[in-house]
């Protein structure tokens, strides 16, 4: 296939959509069909058959459209008119959307979503253009909408060094959660010497509470197949993976027919697109381990192994699958190349921050009214992520703080609401963008007990190699514990920071490292209410059970003498 | 790194394939078969087979390790040093039917906990294990990836969202009364990577 067969096979597909008054999307993802998406799509089936419009109506499964917890959602798209959205839809709404919307062009008021909320007009797709737009196992669709075009013209106009320089100017980071330049990155495989690169795709989305990555697999996949194949081309690569979490197997089987479905028509695989390049892509299913997301332990992981970590360096640039150059990037990061590709580098750069550029996916949950998958420009604010976009706290409760980056993340309070979301100002505030999850609590959330939450969650996912996690994230997570038991007195404070200390600068890899940041964030904004459980024997959020009481003080023992990092062989004794 | 760094197929051992199927004859066996000779007999796939093998037989048995061990001439302490590093493969078969609790960050600050030991106290079971008559499994997970519904519950495959303890009580008391799946019913389940082919 080369560039005039793809822009016929657009056309194509483009004309029969047109074909149709109208198209209803039905979202099909994970959280519409949780709540009745099928019954919906049954009854939008069985309306259209009972109003004989079956060659005037086009139904099409899609991936997530967003606001989540407002399912099923479903997309109308008439002829010559405006998109309207329906949100809560019922099987009954179903049949009448069809009935009045469709038939008699009268729509069905009660379950419109307004374009214009907030929801919507504060966001900017440019990775998730696609999602909810197009049926994810059709690559006409995606075709349709320009798809391929970017991989197209790098192949045939650019130079492998013109793509990384231009990816540079953009200015777009690493979306995975460190922030790493990505065209610098590209460039260094690109300049590494040797026979054989890969290229590897992150899709192992470990955070608790976030899944932009599984909704972008599931929702458009062959965008991450593209944004792969050019950064192939760039660094030289021939071969890529794709690193796939165990629990989804839905974008696992999305994007491997995505794969299946470009190789036929030579869009990837050997000289495709009609040049001498050639880029396979493989799919590699993760087996639920958290640290698999570190880069090293994914390509321990990839080549069958224990998914432990290696000290850097040598960085994969330079040594990483099978000791070949290996470029590392998220799934969102490869999602954000063709558009960067196909409206030049200023036009992304011209979004965002001074040095936070372009739109960053983030998941909202928790206590918030609109929970979903939002797509905004970097330098927005908490305030309008929580309050316009999420529609604020549900019964009007005091927010009480956002978290951000899971467990290598913090918790940011109600201050610092105005706050843009950058990389710099957020881990200003002891926080980090992290992958893109956003936790709203409210005042019935416990800080202490969050904390402890991350920490049993670090502990029991330490890998084990090195010691300081191993064994400091458990004393971490004891201390906690310890306090909300109410076993503790202020001296296990002092110990819970030094011990902090210590884990974060003695640690093999990301996961050690960044273990006790929901501990110093919440002992930075949130001391009162540590004290307030030492002190008081008090948990303003009644979640704590605070059942016991600190021995009498002639048993405890007496503080230790302060230390900058304590030892480790005395830690592994405590 | 040692055995494990060459990513060329290597030669098939004398003694797998070419027709020679597990002595027990186990049809089950040939689902491995197929993936590992879909890997080339590659150490490197490990993982890949294991999945294949947990679909197929729901757990990972020790003769299933050695099988393994055995066609990928891997030492058996290597392929049980992996299968039980990664939290997806259980060596313990699993009840008949299973409850998974999503204990991520959303699912928690929305009280899942509650969730986990209501459930722990009506079927006297720890969260990751199975019910003395063999009932029932349950587990907790790190975030099921459907924050937007919490709490998330996953029952027997299908994710039921935004559960109170009491409807999550009644739900799981509904599913042990239901349809028991028989052991028939188990094997004919073809895995993913089968089905996709
Ligand atoms: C403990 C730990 C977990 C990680 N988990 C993920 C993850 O789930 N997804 C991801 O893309 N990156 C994850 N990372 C970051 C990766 O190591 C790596 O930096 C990233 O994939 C690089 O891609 P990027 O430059 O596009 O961000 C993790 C890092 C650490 C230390
Ligand atoms: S935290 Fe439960 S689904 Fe993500």
């Amino acid at each position: 296939m080369n560039r005039a067969d793809l822009a016929a096979m657009a056309q194509r597909e483009q004309d029969r959509q047109d074909a149709f008054r109208c198209r209803v999307l039905c979202c099909a993802s994970t959280p519409c069909l949780s709540s009745g998406g099928t019954a919906v799509r049954e009854a939008i089936e069985k309306a259209i058959k009972d109003g004989d419009l079956d060659a005037d109506v086009q139904v099409v499964s899609t991936g997530c459209m967003g606001p989540c917890s407002r399912g099923p959602v479903v997309t109308l798209k008439m002829r010559g008119a405006e998109d309207v959205v329906y949100e809560q839809v019922t099987p009954e709404a179903a049949t009448r959307i069809i009935q009045e919307h469709v038939a008699k062009n009268e729509p069905v008021k009660e379950f419109v979503f307004p374009n214009d909320a907030p929801f919507f007009a504060k966001q900017h797709k440019v990775v998730l253009a696609n999602s909810g737009q197009i049926d994810p196992e059709s690559l006409e669709d995606y075709v349709a909408r320009g798809g391929y075009t970017a991989l197209a013209h790098v192949l045939r106009e650019m130079k492998p060094d013109e793509v990384c320089e231009s990816i540079t100017r953009s200015g777009l980071r690493g979306r995975g959660g460190a922030g790493y330049p990505t065209g610098i990155k590209w460039d260094l495989v690109r300049k590494s010497q040797s026979d054989k690169k890969y290229v590897v795709a992150n899709g192992d989305e470990g955070d608790p509470g976030a899944y932009m990555d599984r909704s972008l697999m599931e929702s458009d996949p062959h965008r991450i197949l593209e944004g792969m194949a050019i950064a192939g081309y760039a660094v030289g690569a021939e071969q890529g993976f794709i690193y796939v979490r165990g629990e989804y197997p839905v974008a696992a089987k999305r994007l491997e027919r995505a794969i299946r479905a470009a190789e036929r028509r030579g869009l990837l695989g050997s000289r495709m697109v009609d040049s001498q390049f050639n880029f396979r892509i493989d799919i590699r299913i993760g087996a639920g381990a958290f640290v698999c997301g570190e880069e090293t332990a994914l390509m321990a992981s990839i080549m069958g192994k224990r998914g432990q970590p290696v000290p850097r360096p040598p960085y994969p640039s330079q040594s990483g699958l099978w000791g070949k150059p290996t470029l590392i990037n998220n799934v969102e990061t490869f999602g954000s190349i063709a558009p960067i590709i196909l409206n030049k580098a200023e036009w992304f750069a011209a979004i965002g921050t001074d040095k936070s550029k372009g739109t960053k996916i983030f998941a909202l949950a928790g206590d918030v009214n609109t929970t979903g998958l939002i797509e905004v420009p970097m330098g927005i604010t908490l305030r309008e992520i929580v309050y316009d976009i999420g529609g604020g706290i549900p019964d009007d409760r005091a927010f009480k703080a956002v978290q951000t980056g899971g467990p290598s993340g913090g918790c940011i309070p109600a201050q610092y609401l105005d706050t843009p979301v950058d990389y710099e100002s957020l881990r200003a505030l002891g926080s980090i963008v992290g992958s893109g999850g956003l936790i709203i609590m409210d005042e019935r959330s416990c800080m202490v007990d969050v904390a402890k939450f991350f920490l049993d969650f670090c502990a029991d996912e330490s890998c084990g190699k090195c010691a300081p996690c191993r064994v400091g994230t458990v004393q971490i997570y004891k201390l906690l514990d310890k306090i909300t038991r109410g076993a503790a007195t202020l001296a296990d404070l002092e110990t819970l920071r030094e011990l902090c200390v210590m884990v974060q600068e003695t640690s093999l890899c990301g996961l050690g490292q960044n273990a006790p940041n929901p501990v110093v964030s919440t002992l930075r904004y949130f001391y009162d209410e540590y004290e307030a459980h030492i002190r008081k024997h008090k948990c303003a959020a009644g979640v704590c059970a605070l059942n016991e009481k600190p021995m009498s003080p002639a048993v405890v023992a007496p503080p230790r003498p302060k230390r900058k990092v304590a030892r480790l062989d005395e830690l592994e004794a405590v | 790194m040692g055995v494990l760094t060459d990513p060329k197929p290597r030669v098939k051992p004398r003694n797998a394939a070419g027709g020679q199927a597990h002595p027990s004859g186990d049809p089950r066996f040939k689902l491995i078969d197929r993936t590992l000779k879909r890997f080339s007999y590659q150490q490197d796939a490990l993982i890949e087979v294991l999945h294949t093998a947990q679909e197929a037989f729901g757990f990972l048995e020790d003769d299933l390790l050695v099988y393994v061990a055995h066609q990928l001439k891997l030492p058996l302490s290597w392929v049980y040093g992996v299968a039980t590093f990664y939290h997806f493969f259980s060596l313990a078969p699993q009840g008949e039917h299973s409850c998974i609790i999503c204990m991520g960050t959303a699912c928690y600050v929305k009280r899942a906990a509650e969730i986990v030991s209501a459930l722990q106290a009506e079927f006297g079971v720890e969260a990751g294990n199975t019910t003395a008559d063999g009932k029932l499994s349950l587990n907790t997970a790190r975030c099921l990836g459907s924050c937007g519904l919490a709490p998330v519950l996953v029952m027997d495959g299908d994710v039921v969202a935004r559960q109170t303890p009491e409807e999550a009580l009644a739900r799981v008391r509904e599913l042990l009364l239901g349809a028991a799946r028989t052991p028939e019913a188990m094997s004919e389940l073809t895995p993913l990577s089968a089905t996709e082919a």
